[in-house]
């Protein structure tokens, strides 16, 4: 095969990965909350986007595993980028804003009833993995395109192209080692008759052996423009099934939301049944599935929204000012900077992060996102809630009718985690009765018993 | 209309809460009063209601503060800015255009919209259209809804055609349930339209036209409504060109008919079902 065929070309949605163009697998590998090692959203990609006015950066990052040399990243901008608005950062920023917005399993202690109510909270961690794209190849040529600029950033390759019409820059493309799905041209068009630019990236192979790492790292580009939209048309071209995308908004006023797309709270708050804990990721990514089906798949759900300062639980520490300034919050001080306490009190820290999730493709998401910051600062996050009833040993009134009652509190569990993920319930109260939740009603004693119930003149 | 906005709180969780509603409406009728009072008119409630729920739909804020202001506004502007003895500024519209514009500055980021929330579900589209269209229809402003609606649609289509962008496209964009709302709720308003057909066309484009380019040329969420304020600045000119008597509620149709003298005519009976023109 020749070899340039085997070259993929990852055309990403300002980040959001792409189009597939070779036979080679393209995977990218899991999107991981609560557990570690549970692998939730495949083809997941993440986009951090900071907004203020006009001024945007977003930072990229998609976790790719392959050869190096067989990927491309093609991103529509609206204006041509200087070298210093295109800059490369660490895994581990983006990774830490994804676990400081995970939707989070937290657990609650019962007290004993006959005592004041005492609760104890725990949380769950939830970390997860990133990186990113690869690259194509690129040449002058007469075929209307024109290379506005080129830089090497980090690792990458980078090309600002402009073009005159759809065929041309397709056939660049093709030259170039690309192979185009069936409508890539077609929306390639609709982007330049738009005036936009295309922002290619891919790996030089040297820079990167340089960095020693076995991935890419996300790459940055900071630009003005009233535009606040994601491009995610190149990336349903040719998609294999839906996409993930976590779009983490960073922005001084409140959250921000679609405005094509209706933008949707996740289900939150409920108590579930004790099991979950062990199959937390599976839980989150069915009940994720059966609100995406409740919706017919088209809208985008809001994870988290939260005022950075502060976390409640936390899933993660808030980020610190050097890494909010990383990600391009630019009215942040250097001063504050340095890792912030895990519940800080209030202090102004006035960046407003939102979580949103889409799984999408081109029949349920055929536009690009429209972004629009809101002036809303209510907090919300995803949160599910593991009630452990009370084991000790005790006997009063009380007691009594809490044990009671628990069946019927199980049995709520068990409606609820059907309700939210579509799964059997018969399945959820099986597993239920095999845990610590049992659904028969507690031997009652007589009330008398605990009268006389020790006494030896007892009949 | 209520039925419409119960049907939102119920099902499509609008992030406004009762106690706004109330306060909206409690702001509205209360200006309302006062502009009555002042310009020694009797007063109505209706047109305050129509405003309290056009607000209740299409506004969102934290807090009550910015929602009083922007009713107050609203209603206000139909006692101050008049000409010819017809208010300018469609009262929604002037409440909403003057939050929107005052949380750029002074009362930053106190209100704001959600053009998205509605969702694109073409059944409830279809749902608002018809409520629409009955109110619209009794308030013989038949035309305007759906003129700017098929201007704003081929602007949006023959975009799209141009563009060479999947018709889906142009199809997501018009079953915007803010969209329908606008162009049922807001833009049709009877009082705030030119009451001569043509100019009331010329009107319907023109807010079309100009919320497509500050829509998907200028990227401002918001364009909808700055285009209606627009317009209706440049109503009374096109009043020159196109007279007619002058809309009262409950008037069925707008064609130019026998002038009935003011006071008669306000303690008509309301609506009765005619076809608008």
């Amino acid at each position: 095969m020749h070899r340039s065929l085997k070259k993929a070309l990852f055309a990403a949605a300002s980040a959001t990965a792409a189009i597939a163009l070779t036979s080679g697998a393209v995977a990218f590998c899991g999107f991981y909350v609560a557990k570690a090692d549970t692998k939730l959203f495949n083809k997941a990609s993440k986009v951090a986007i900071m907004r203020d006015n006009d001024r945007t950066v977003i930072t990229m990052a998609n976790d790719y595993q392959g050869d190096l040399k067989e990927f491309a990243m093609v991103i529509p901008v609206p204006v041509v980028l200087q070298e210093e608005q295109i800059h490369v950062t660490d895994n581990a920023i983006i990774d830490h804003l994804d676990a400081y917005t995970a939707p989070r399993l937290v657990e609650y202690f019962d007290g004993d009833p006959c005592t004041v109510y005492r609760k104890e909270a725990l949380q769950m961690a939830a970390p997860t993995a990133v990186m990113e794209d690869g690259v194509a190849e690129g040449e002058r040529d007469s075929l209307g395109v024109t290379i506005e600029a080129e830089y090497t950033v980090g690792e990458y390759d980078i090309q600002i192209l402009s073009a005159e019409q759809s065929g041309g820059l397709a056939q660049w493309l093709v030259e170039n080692g690309y192979k185009l799905p069936d409508g890539a041209e077609a929306t390639l068009g609709s982007y330049i008759k738009q005036g936009t630019k295309f922002f290619v990236a891919k790996v030089n192979l040297e820079e990167q052996a340089e960095t020693g790492l076995k991935y890419l790292r996300p790459l940055q580009i900071a630009f003005e423009s009233p535009k606040f939209q994601l491009p995610i048309r190149l990336g349903t071209v040719n998609a294999d099934g839906k996409q993930e995308l976590f779009v983490f908004g960073l922005t001084r006023s409140g959250r921000i939301e679609t405005t094509n797309y209706r933008t949707v709270k996740l289900p939150t708050g409920m108590d579930i049944p004790l099991y979950v804990k062990d199959e937390f990721g599976s839980f989150y990514k069915s009940m994720f599935d059966e609100q995406v089906e409740k919706e017919n798949g088209r809208a985008v759900f809001m994870e988290y929204a939260w005022n950075m300062n502060w976390c409640d639980p936390c899933a993660a520490d808030p980020l610190s000012s050097q890494e909010l300034r990383e990600l391009g919050v630019y009215w942040l001080d250097n001063d504050g900077a340095g890792i912030q306490p895990r519940r800080p009190g209030p202090q102004a820290q006035d960046v407003y992060v939102t979580r949103l999730h889409v799984s999408y493709d081109a029949q349920t998401f055929p536009e690009d996102l429209v972004l629009k910051e809101t002036g809303d600062k209510s907090n919300f996050q995803g949160r599910y809630v593991l009630r452990h009833p009370y084991k000790g040993d005790t006997t009063c009134e009380a007691a009594e009718d809490y044990r009671a009652n628990l069946p019927k509190r199980f049995e709520k569990e068990a409606q609820t985690l059907a309700n939210l993920t579509g799964w059997n319930i018969d399945d959820i109260r099986e597993k239920m009765n095999e845990g610590a939740q049992s659904f028969d009603p507690p031997k009652s004693e007589p009330w008398w018993k605990r009268i006389w119930g020790d006494d030896d003149s007892n009949g | 209309m209520s039925a419409v906005l119960a049907f939102g709180l119920a099902m499509r969780a609008f992030a406004i809460t009762p106690i706004q509603v109330a306060s909206i409406a409690t702001a509205a009728l209360f200006a309302q009063y006062l502009g009555s009072v002042m310009t020694a008119t009797r007063f109505d409630p209706r047109s305050a209601l129509v405003t309290t729920l056009s607000l209740s739909l299409l506004l969102r804020a934290d807090g009550v503060t910015p929602l009083i202001i922007a009713a107050l506004i609203g209603v206000g502007s139909k006692f101050m800015f008049r000409i010819h003895n017809k208010h300018i500024f469609n009262p929604a519209n002037a409440g909403i255009v003057a939050l929107l514009l005052l949380s750029e500055g002074p009362l930053l980021n106190a209100a704001w919209t959600t053009p998205g929330q509605w969702g694109t579900a073409l059944w409830f589209a279809m749902l608002l259209a018809g409520a629409g269209l009955f109110v619209t229809y009794r308030a013989a402003r038949f035309d305007v809804p759906l003129i700017f609606l098929g201007a704003f649609a081929a602007l949006i289509f023959v975009r799209a055609i141009w563009l060479g962008d999947p018709l889906a496209i142009p199809l997501l964009r018009l079953q915007n349930g803010a969209l329908i709302l606008f162009a049922f709720f807001m833009i049709s308003d009877p009082k705030t339209t030119p009451d001569g057909s043509i100019a009331r066309a010329v009107f319907s484009v023109s807010a079309a036209l100009i919320a497509y380019v500050l829509t998907y040329h200028f990227y401002i969420a918001d364009g909808l409504f700055y285009a209606l304020a627009i317009v209706c600045i440049a109503r009374p000119f096109l009043e020159l060109f196109d007279p007619s008597p002058r809309y009262q509620w409950g008037d069925p149709v707008s064609t130019p008919k026998l002038r009935i003298p003011e006071k008669s005519r306000r303690t008509e009976p309301a609506p009765h079902l005619y076809p608008a023109e």
